[in-house]
């Protein structure tokens, strides 16, 4: 490549970024571990939280990943009509928010719920959808496509001659699961229950709708409560020490078993396969499929079908989050996105670069906005800065997702028309209009429209620094849901569902573009 | 036009050293066995691979720490050699202006070069809707307007067939004698060195030879060509 002094020069905006990332984290950090033991050793109910963090996360993994086995085998070895759709509507809990999916499961399962209602018909009680049960069922919602698609692409990498090999030593099913799909699965099924294990320990908006209590508290949701009903910072820093050590923990043990390309985002390649055409098996990944496919959709059409009834009553502070959150978003958005394409150009040139970017993963949304508060809070009154400090942490946090998107694209530029650029003089303002814009536009695209999903459906730090004459969508829904007006809540959680799809949807095909190189 | 001065490039273990000059206006074929560092030695002079020793001048200028852009160089690649998302005309532009605003003039020479190679009426067309000829034409046409003093290819027309091949090398010897530039052509095939190149630098051993007379290294070729060319070592 170019000569060292030339590379640095060119991944400046890069590192510079990335330093600031760095800073922002390592600050908000900093200031959590100072403050850390102001409010005395973690008593009890800390400990009580911990166990539960730990414990919800192992058997929000397990659930997820055991469900996901035969789900992702089923979608491996069958070709049906519907099974693109169906591979595409397991990506869609990445854009989903988790507030709207954790009513529409309230409304399947709540005590009010369909579920309920059918009880009640032939006279049993109602569910009770609050406490581990509940936390457990939203995060298998949200994590069992996840493991899905990271299994199925283990599946997928088992290449095709294997299965002719074993069709033409006269292999059943169960041999071919014992010498090639067995093996796979030892392999995958550790990232993809870690891959679990480490959402699960940072969830918030699950827990804080569905937890609770002394029995059902993470320390995310107890970082939240000293916050919020204690006010004891020192509590709180505490407790966000305790989530920063943990979450730091399962990333490095994460970064030592994970392949690096564990995320599964391939699909649409069917194999033709000789086992498995008995009916039995047929009817078996039929009823798994159309299960699972119930269980995703279900909620889904009833926020749809309830919110369009509610939608015409939206109170006015509706709208107002819903501008104050789009704001918000676009401002994440255009930040994050921004930040990781000149890291992912500096990490061409500096690898190292990436990983400062990458750090956002290194904790969680209300470890850094404690740490932002206590920093913030001696000079100036931190509800003023709330959507400030929710757009830049929206951005760290986003960050990760993106450079994933983007940095494989720059390479790829970079090693096909790299040279050519430079043979050509072309650098700075002109390389990244002629060259990488409009190559990586794409994926640009793409990153910007999970960021913008994402950020637009983020239930976290918002709540920490609010004030009760501020809000974000998600946030006054969630308001909504505890002032007991159903009907705006779902009114809002489908404008909520609408706005997020919406987003994605624009700037993905914006990125698509006259795709015609 | 272009002198290597007690140049070693080193790579993983592998040593390439050349001292060397070659006149203004010399077409020169670089010729060896694969992996002798026929590629090394023009990334080198492009300066996309650094150089652990030595200098390169060229025109009487050490350019040794240039950026590649910098140096008074065209290059063509095997591959690679259009940015497929922009046409044709915007492609031979890129050798004029790397932020392409061009004036009238400048627009008015990208269509001649682009009519001078044959493609006129195409200017708008993208790579991916031209023939492997009609791209290689464009890359010409860039040099063309380019008119850099230093011409390096590296086996650029290996992808398509004998006849469109003597074609190309054929229209670039026209560029060339337009240009007058400099050339420096790295291929396996004994039959293009002796279709456009009257000398040619042997890079064999370690080692970049001073360019020789092509005829005559291939009429009495040396030991480290021999088993190359699978000429009996008699």
């Amino acid at each position: 490549m170019a000569v060292g002094a030339v590379a640095i020069r060119r991944a400046w905006p890069g590192i510079l970024a990335a330093a600031l990332v760095a800073a922002f984290v390592l600050a908000s950090l900093g200031a959590v571990l100072w403050f850390a033991g102001g409010g005395g050793a973690p008593g009890p109910g800390d400990w009580a939280a911990l166990r539960f963090t730990l414990m919800q996360a192992s058997l929000s993994a397990v659930l997820s990943v055991a469900l996901a086995i035969p789900t992702a085998r089923a979608l491996a070895r069958r070709n049906f009509p519907g099974r693109g759709a169906l591979i595409t509507l397991l990506g869609a809990p990445f854009i989903l928010p988790v507030i709207v999916a954790v009513l529409g499961l309230l409304a399947v399962f709540g005590r009010n719920g369909i579920v309920s209602q059918g009880l009640a018909l032939v006279g049993l009680p109602p569910l009770s959808i609050y406490g581990l049960h509940g936390v457990l069922l939203a995060h298998v919602f949200f994590n069992l496509p996840l493991a899905t698609r990271i299994l199925l692409q283990g599946w997928q990498e088992i290449p095709a001659e294997r299965f002719r090999l074993a069709a033409a030593l006269d292999m059943g099913p169960a041999q071919v699961m014992r010498f090639l799909e067995g093996p796979m699965l030892r392999a995958m099924v550790p990232g993809a229950l870690l891959a679990v294990f480490g959402l699960c320990l940072s969830s918030f908006a699950v827990v804080l709708m569905l937890g609770g209590g002394p029995k059902a508290t993470t320390l995310e949701l107890a970082i939240y409560q000293a916050f919020r009903f204690e006010f004891d910072l020192g509590r709180a820093a505490t407790l966000a020490a305790i989530q920063a050590v943990l979450v730091g923990a399962v990333l490095w043990i994460g970064l030592r078993i994970m392949r690096p390309d564990g995320q599964g985002l391939g699909h649409d390649r069917v194999l033709r396969r000789w086992d498995g055409e008995g009916w039995v098996l047929r009817v078996q990944d039929g009823a798994v499929l159309a299960l699972v496919s119930v269980f995703l959709l279900v909620p889904l059409g009833l926020i749809v079908a309830r919110g369009a009834a509610g939608l015409g009553q939206l109170p006015p502070s509706v709208w107002e989050a819903f501008w104050a959150s789009l704001a918000v978003t676009l401002a994440s958005t255009l930040l994050g996105v921004g930040m990781a394409l000149a890291i992912g150009l500096a990490s061409v040139r500096a690898g190292w670069v990436e990983v400062l970017g990458m750090m956002g993963i290194a904790t969680s949304p209300l470890v850094l906005g404690t740490g932002l508060f206590l920093l913030v809070n001696p000079w100036i009154n931190p509800a003023r800065l709330a959507f400030v400090v929710t757009a830049a942490v929206n951005a760290v946090m986003i960050l990760p997702f993106a450079l994933r998107v983007l940095t494989p694209s720059l390479r790829r530029i970079e090693t096909d028309y790299g040279r050519l650029a430079d043979s050509l003089g072309l650098t700075g303002w002109a390389r990244l209009q002629l060259l990488i814009w409009p190559r990586a536009r794409r994926s640009l695209g793409f990153a910007a429209g999970l960021s913008a999903a994402m950020a637009m459906g983020d239930l976290g730090v918002i709540a920490l620094f609010a004030d009760p004459r501020q809000a974000t969508l998600p946030l006054q829904m969630y308001r909504l849901m505890g002032a007991y007006r159903m009907e705006a809540a779902f009114g809002a959680a489908l404008l909520l569902l609408a706005t997020s799809l919406a987003l994605f949807w624009i700037f993905d095909r914006g990125g698509r573009g006259d795709a015609d190189a | 036009m272009l002198t290597l001065e007690g140049l070693v490039i080193r790579q993983d273990g592998f040593e390439l050293s050349a001292d060397l000059h070659v006149p203004d206006g010399a077409r020169v074929a670089v010729i060896g066995p694969s992996g002798a560092g026929k590629s090394t030695l023009l990334n080198a002079v492009a300066g996309f691979q650094p150089v652990d020793e030595g200098r390169i001048r060229m025109q009487g200028r050490d350019v040794t720490g240039l950026a590649p852009g910098k140096r008074p160089v065209s290059m063509l690649f095997q591959d690679n050699n259009l940015f497929p998302h922009l046409s044709a005309a915007q492609n031979v532009g890129l050798g004029l202006r790397p932020d392409l605003r061009l004036d009238a003039a400048q627009r008015a020479r990208v269509a001649q070069a682009l009519e001078r190679v044959g493609l006129q009426g195409l200017e708008g067309r993208k790579p991916g809707q031209l023939s492997g000829g009609q791209a290689s034409r464009v890359a010409l046409a860039r040099v063309l307007v380019q008119g850099r003093g230093l011409v390096l290819l590296d086996e650029p027309f290996a992808a398509l067939g004998p006849a469109l091949k003597a074609e190309m090398l054929d229209l670039l010897e026209e560029v060339l004698d337009e240009t007058g530039a400099t050339l420096l052509l790295v291929t396996h095939d004994p039959a293009d060195a002796l279709r456009i190149a009257p000398q040619t630098i042997l890079v064999a051993d370690g080692w970049a030879n001073a360019p020789v007379a092509t005829a005559q290294l291939f009429a009495d070729p040396p030991l480290a060509l021999r088993s190359y060319l699978g000429v009996p070592k008699s």
